[in-house]
């Protein structure tokens, strides 16, 4: 089932992406194929089936809540596009 | 003596131990290698050689002054030098996954699996190619360009882990880490003519690794040989404080039960929907290992996974959304950075309903228990690794059971299934198409048995040499 150009739209501002017309009706393909996938799902019967929640039966790992050494601030900042007073340094986003 | 470059990681690692050879003799010898066959492959992306130099003098300090008192326990891996896929942290090396969004990363701290490899003495080389983000399964979504299949210039060398497994096929180093979401190490694996695994979810950490599903991601090795894959998943695996997802199931001796025996195996082989579903030269190929493991004493018998061809749909309806929730961010505000084709998928998963999601973890549970219930019977399952052979670059369609298919949606059709699941599974070479091309046996084990996964894929290699072949201009 092909997504409507207004759908895709819908979706794109949904996830706040800006897209080309050219983009949109690529998008528009791919999409729904991998949304065709979620659909055929629907036909099955998992009435009774628990869900996956962890993909072994294991228990939560837990470590002991001791402090260790982290980090240091040098080595932090190092991917750091822009730092300030040993701070990432980010856009304004107030004024 | 075979060229030095060509012996397996064990074989390495006693000839430095006899002193025969030093890991700086070994390190030049793969730099040398890489300088001669990267040109033609471009299996890196980050090239070490200063620190590793450093390291291997550092490793031959160890050696030296082991030999003097041998009676000491040595690192696993001392001195032997490998390659990691560039989606997991090494300290100090810059790190891309294959993205421009990642062109300046260099992590400060090293994935766990790293940090084991470099405690068990190990000399890192260099980073391997992938698609971006390990998000594809031919090595072409990569920012920074396609890597070539060893045995073939002209086609791709599978992926996502596509560098490793062209790195370790051609002799450039003796084994590499891969990643494997939804058949990343055993795709490549079968592609390139090398043996990896991807191990059972949970038994070895991804702290360090950036993720792609995180409950389908998988760290697993690739190397020429069973034994060095064991000695790998050996050093690697293991509970980690890092992961909660690392369980703590004790790692057995991998390497101690390599007995060489499948007497008594219980062998299953996948017929519908895998062995009957393949390309014809795969079909003979699996047939054909499955009567080498019955001559070595192992009963065969065919089966079958009814709930197969739903497995693809759950693995998108997982995949894709768990991927868009690690990547919201970067698409909102760099979007133009990803690749047009890795952008699309990883959108598709902001699409999908949380209900369609918690389908998919259904199916999973279905599937798991189908694949459970046939472990009961057999102690390992087989299946080809992929349908066909490696594809020629930028190839949009093959030919399968008589009809054109599109390549990219088949690419790792026998192997997502199990990510979904957990199970171990490992590739291993069988056979070689007419036109020269690798074929991959997939071997399928019970969840934490990774030991017999690996012990028939060495009792297989001892009566067969398709992993002993290299590509003409390797060796």
């Amino acid at each position: 089932m092909l997504l409507t150009l207004e759908e895709v739209e819908h979706i794109a501002e949904l996830a706040c992406l800006r897209l080309t017309e050219a983009e949109k009706e690529r998008y528009r393909e791919q999409l729904s194929a991998i949304l065709d996938y979620a659909t055929r799902l629907q036909t099955l019967d998992t009435a009774g089936i628990p869900p996956t929640s962890s993909v072994l039966p294991a228990h939560s790992v837990l470590r002991p809540d001791e402090p260790r050494p982290g980090l240091s601030l040098e080595k932090l900042l190092l991917n750091a596009p822009e730092a300030k007073d040993a701070q990432f340094l980010v856009p304004l986003v107030l004024d | 003596m075979t060229s030095l470059v060509d012996l397996s990681l064990l074989e390495m690692s006693a000839a430095l131990r006899a002193g025969e050879i030093s890991s700086r003799e070994l390190t030049l010898a793969c730099l040398e290698q890489i300088e001669r066959l990267e040109p033609l492959l471009h299996a890196f992306l980050t090239l070490n050689p200063e620190k590793a130099l450093a390291r291997a003098d550092a490793a031959d300090g160890s050696l030296n002054a082991w030999r003097k008192e041998p009676d000491r326990p040595l690192q696993a891996l001392l001195g032997i030098p490998i390659a990691v896929k560039d989606v997991l942290c090494v300290a100090d090396i810059r790190c891309t996954c294959g993205s421009r969004i990642l062109d300046n990363f260099v992590p400060p701290y090293n994935a766990t699996v790293v940090e084991r490899l470099l405690a068990a003495g190990v000399v890192i080389l260099g980073k391997t190619n992938t698609d971006e983000f390990a998000m594809g399964s031919s090595t072409e979504n990569s920012a920074y360009g396609v890597t070539r299949n060893p045995w073939d210039f002209d086609r791709v060398p599978g992926g996502s882990s596509g560098g490793s497994a062209a790195a370790v096929a051609s002799c450039l180093v003796p084994a590499a880490l891969g990643t494997d979401t939804g058949g990343s190490v055993r795709q490549p694996a079968s592609f390139c003519g090398v043996t990896g695994i991807k191990p059972t979810y949970g038994r070895v950490s991804r702290a360090g690794v950036l993720p792609l599903a995180w409950t389908m991601d998988h760290v697993g090795p690739m190397t020429r040989t069973a034994g060095d894959l064991a000695l790998m998943l050996g050093v690697i695996a293991g509970p980690d404080p890092l992961d909660a997802t690392s369980s703590e199931v004790p790692v057995p001796d991998y390497v101690a039960a390599l007995s060489g025996e499948v007497d008594g195996i219980r062998v299953g082989v996948l017929r519908e929907y895998f062995v009957d579903d393949a390309a014809p030269e795969q079909r003979a190929a699996v047939e054909a290992a499955g009567q080498t493991l019955e001559g070595l004493g192992a009963t065969i018998e065919d089966t079958q996974l009814p709930a197969m061809p739903m497995s693809v749909a759950a693995k998108q309806t997982v995949l894709a959304p768990e991927a868009y929730a690690y990547h919201e961010a970067w698409l909102k505000t760099r979007a133009a950075d990803y690749g047009s084709a890795v952008r699309a998928r990883i959108l598709a998963g902001a699409f999908v309903t949380g209900t369609e999601y918690v389908n998919g973890q259904r199916l999973r549970t279905l599937l798991r228990n189908d694949i459970d219930r046939l472990l009961a019977r057999y102690d390992v399952l087989l299946a080809p690794s992929t349908a066909f052979a490696a594809p020629p670059v930028a190839e949009k369609t093959v030919e399968l059971g008589g009809q054109s298919v599109p390549v990219a949606m088949n690419l790792s059709r026998y192997t997502g299934v199990f990510n979904l699941s957990g199970h171990p599974a490992a590739s291993v070479p069988c056979g070689f198409t007419a036109e020269g091309l690798p074929i991959g046996l997939q071997i399928v084990g019970r969840w934490f048995d990774e030991s017999t996964v690996l012990r028939v894929a060495d009792a297989y290699q001892r009566a067969t040499d398709w992993h002993a072949r290299r590509p003409d201009l390797v060796v």
